[in-house]
């Protein structure tokens, strides 16, 4: 073959020209694939709970304690409830703490403390999960009892620097006009906050706190450590017993070689993804539609 | 900054001075970032502190040492380093390569409508709970490799001692290994497409006007101008892999010596804290662990520090322009 132009076909590319279309093509496909792996793993994933938990689900399984001695009955009933709450308690510390924080960088730190500021959060935030489970047993636990308060305690930990991150986000997105139209008009700095900034970014905050309730909900290794020896029963002490929780259910069952308790741990599964899934899902999309709103 | 600007943030400094409400709010907000600095502080502090009872026994050495024998009182890290290693690089490995790939496909490749479709599918698999992808290795995973793929392997490389006899549960290095990638691509991808979103269109306007076809373009411009990004992209996926507990507990099958053969059993470090922390026989090994969560800790700020000098993201977030 030569390179010179192939006179019989004049449009068809040739030689040198070939070999990069044909580089550009295989690169497409590559990347396409990539995706559609991704895209597959997820769906082998869900279907697998789908398939396996999809059977385990009933009312009962949903509201009922689980059996005491094994069996295939009983359900997940005060596991859901102690998640619930734990998760609620560590959203009621994280919220509050990480939107003061996001205000403080935004609003008054200069640019030292902003950066100092920001360098925690961003560890805290690439902190192994366990490590921070070590840490709150080491300052709660250890030489007392495990107990709700102290998971929800780590979770708060953990969802800190999301909510944090995520609001500091939307508030840089708030128009400088606005806070400019504010002092000009001699507004104080606390009701410029108030009147202005938090009602065009409280959907931010929402949606930034319903991401981190989806983090922090699926977070099994700190509950371990510190809300794992639990009873099946429901009437419990927040701050002085562990509370039956949903991860760490799956985690012993899983450890279990029991064919029914694999068939509970399936179901619990399918509950928790689920869940998980929609608050992810629902944050995310209301996420891209608060950040429109406000940068207008 | 003009000078109007100047004035007003003057005007601004001299208001919270004097508004009772300004300094309360100025105060509760100053107090919380304090919280949030302390915490991490704090964190260092406790997990030294439970720690120095081993570390004063066993010293720098428990990092290499590769014997853990709670009844004996002897403890050391070197395995499960060793393990944390090899599963975190490996894992890191595979899926970068294929994190960039499916970035690439979501910014630039992929028509609208399809990466609006695709792009929280690929977050949807960031979020799923560790403990049900590690429940899933378990059981799903597991059985698979053990049964097809682990033989096979075996059978064609098994010349090679990275690829001994499989287990017959599947659980073992390479399940977690595989287990800890599936969890690293949508980091790398997420990351990384936002990245690549930020190369200016008219950079990739002037490569197409050149004639240079997609993938010239990629190579050329769009990789080069993001390359500090997608390696602290990398990093943060590295970070999140060293420090996975539950998903690699479950898999990996808990063993205590060290194997060439990725298809037999190992412990990492957060795996081997999930897994005897409740159950440790005496306060040396609680503190031995302690130990362990130290040495997360430190590979953990590593890691992060210096994903974030890499990016250049110490004081101007520039280059993670958003």
């Amino acid at each position: 073959m030569t390179n010179g132009p192939d006179h019989a076909r004049p449009l068809t590319p040739s030689g040198n020209l070939r070999r990069r279309l044909l580089l550009n093509r295989i690169a497409e496909m590559t990347a396409t694939a990539a995706a559609v792996l991704a895209v597959a793993v997820l769906g082998i994933v869900v279907y697998s709970v789908l398939q396996r938990g999809g059977g385990a689900l009933s009312w009962d399984f949903l509201t009922q304690a689980a059996p005491l001695f094994g069996g295939s009955s009983g359900g997940i009933g005060p596991a859901i409830a102690g998640t619930g709450l734990i998760v609620l308690v560590a959203t009621l510390i994280a919220a509050p703490v990480g939107i003061l924080v996001a205000l403080h960088t935004t609003e008054f730190a200069g640019p030292r403390a902003r950066t100092i500021i920001g360098v925690a959060l961003d560890l805290l935030n690439g902190l192994p999960s366990i490590v921070i489970g070590i840490f709150v047993f080491g300052l709660l636990v250890s030489g007392h009892h495990q107990s709700g308060f102290a998971a929800s305690l780590a979770l708060a930990i953990i969802m800190l620097p999301l909510i944090a991150g995520s609001t500091q986000e939307v508030l840089a997105l708030v128009p400088r006009s606005l806070r400019d139209a504010a002092d000009a008009l001699g507004v104080t700095r606390w009701r410029t906050v108030r009147g202005v900034l938090l009602p065009n970014v409280v959907g931010g905050i929402l949606t930034a706190t319903m991401l981190a309730v989806a983090r922090a909900a699926g977070e099994t290794a700190p509950l371990i450590l510190l809300c794992s020896i639990f009873g099946q029963s429901a009437g419990v002490n927040f701050f002085s017993t562990a509370l039956p929780n949903i991860p760490v259910t799956i985690f012993n069952l899983s450890e279990e070689a029991d064919p029914a308790g694999f068939a509970r741990a399936w179901g619990a599964a399918l509950v928790l993804l689920v869940f998980i899934l929609l608050t992810g899902l629902a944050g995310r999309i209301l996420l891209g539609r608060s950040r429109a709103k406000i940068s207008g | 900054m003009s000078p109007a600007r100047a004035i007003v943030i003057g005007l601004r400094r001299r208001d919270s001075a004097t508004s009772p409400g300004d300094l309360v709010l100025h105060g509760v907000c100053l107090v919380a970032s304090i919280l949030a600095v302390l915490a991490m502080a704090l964190i260092a502090y406790e997990v030294i502190e439970g720690a120095r009872p081993a570390i004063s026994r066993f010293g720098l050495g428990f990092i290499v040492h590769t014997t853990w024998k709670p009844n004996f009182f002897v403890f050391g890290a070197g395995s499960f380093l060793f393990g944390t290693a090899v599963t975190s690089g490996l894992a890191l490995l595979v899926a970068t390569p294929i994190g960039i790939a499916i970035g690439l496909y979501l910014s630039l490749l992929a028509p609208k409508a399809v990466r609006g479709v695709i792009s929280p599918l690929v977050e949807m698999i960031a979020a799923i709970p560790t403990v049900i992808l590690g429940f899933w290795g378990i059981l799903v995973l597991g059985p698979f490799l053990s049964r097809h793929v682990e033989p096979w392997i075996h059978a064609h490389f098994g010349f090679l001692p990275l690829f001994g006899p499989g287990q017959t549960t599947g659980s073992g290095v390479f399940n977690a290994t595989i287990i800890l990638t599936i969890m690293i691509i949508p980091i790398v991808a997420s990351l990384s497409r936002d990245l690549f979103l930020t190369v200016p269109a008219e950079l990739r306007d002037g490569a197409a006007a050149l004639g240079a076809t997609r993938w010239e373009t990629i190579r050329g411009i769009v990789l080069p101008s993001t390359a500090s990004g997608v390696t602290a992209a990398a990093f943060l996926g590295l970070g999140r892999a060293l420090g996975e507990a539950i998903a690699v507990t479950q898999v990996i099958g808990g063993g205590n010596a060290l194997h060439a053969s990725l298809f037999q059993t190992g412990d990492t470090l957060a795996s081997r804290i999930a897994l005897q922390f409740t159950g440790a026989e005496n306060a040396l090994q609680t503190a031995s662990l302690f130990y362990l969560a130290l040495m997360l800790l430190v590979i953990g700020v590593l890691t992060n520090l210096l994903a974030q000098l890499i990016s250049g993201r110490f004081g101007q977030q520039a280059t993670f322009a958003r």
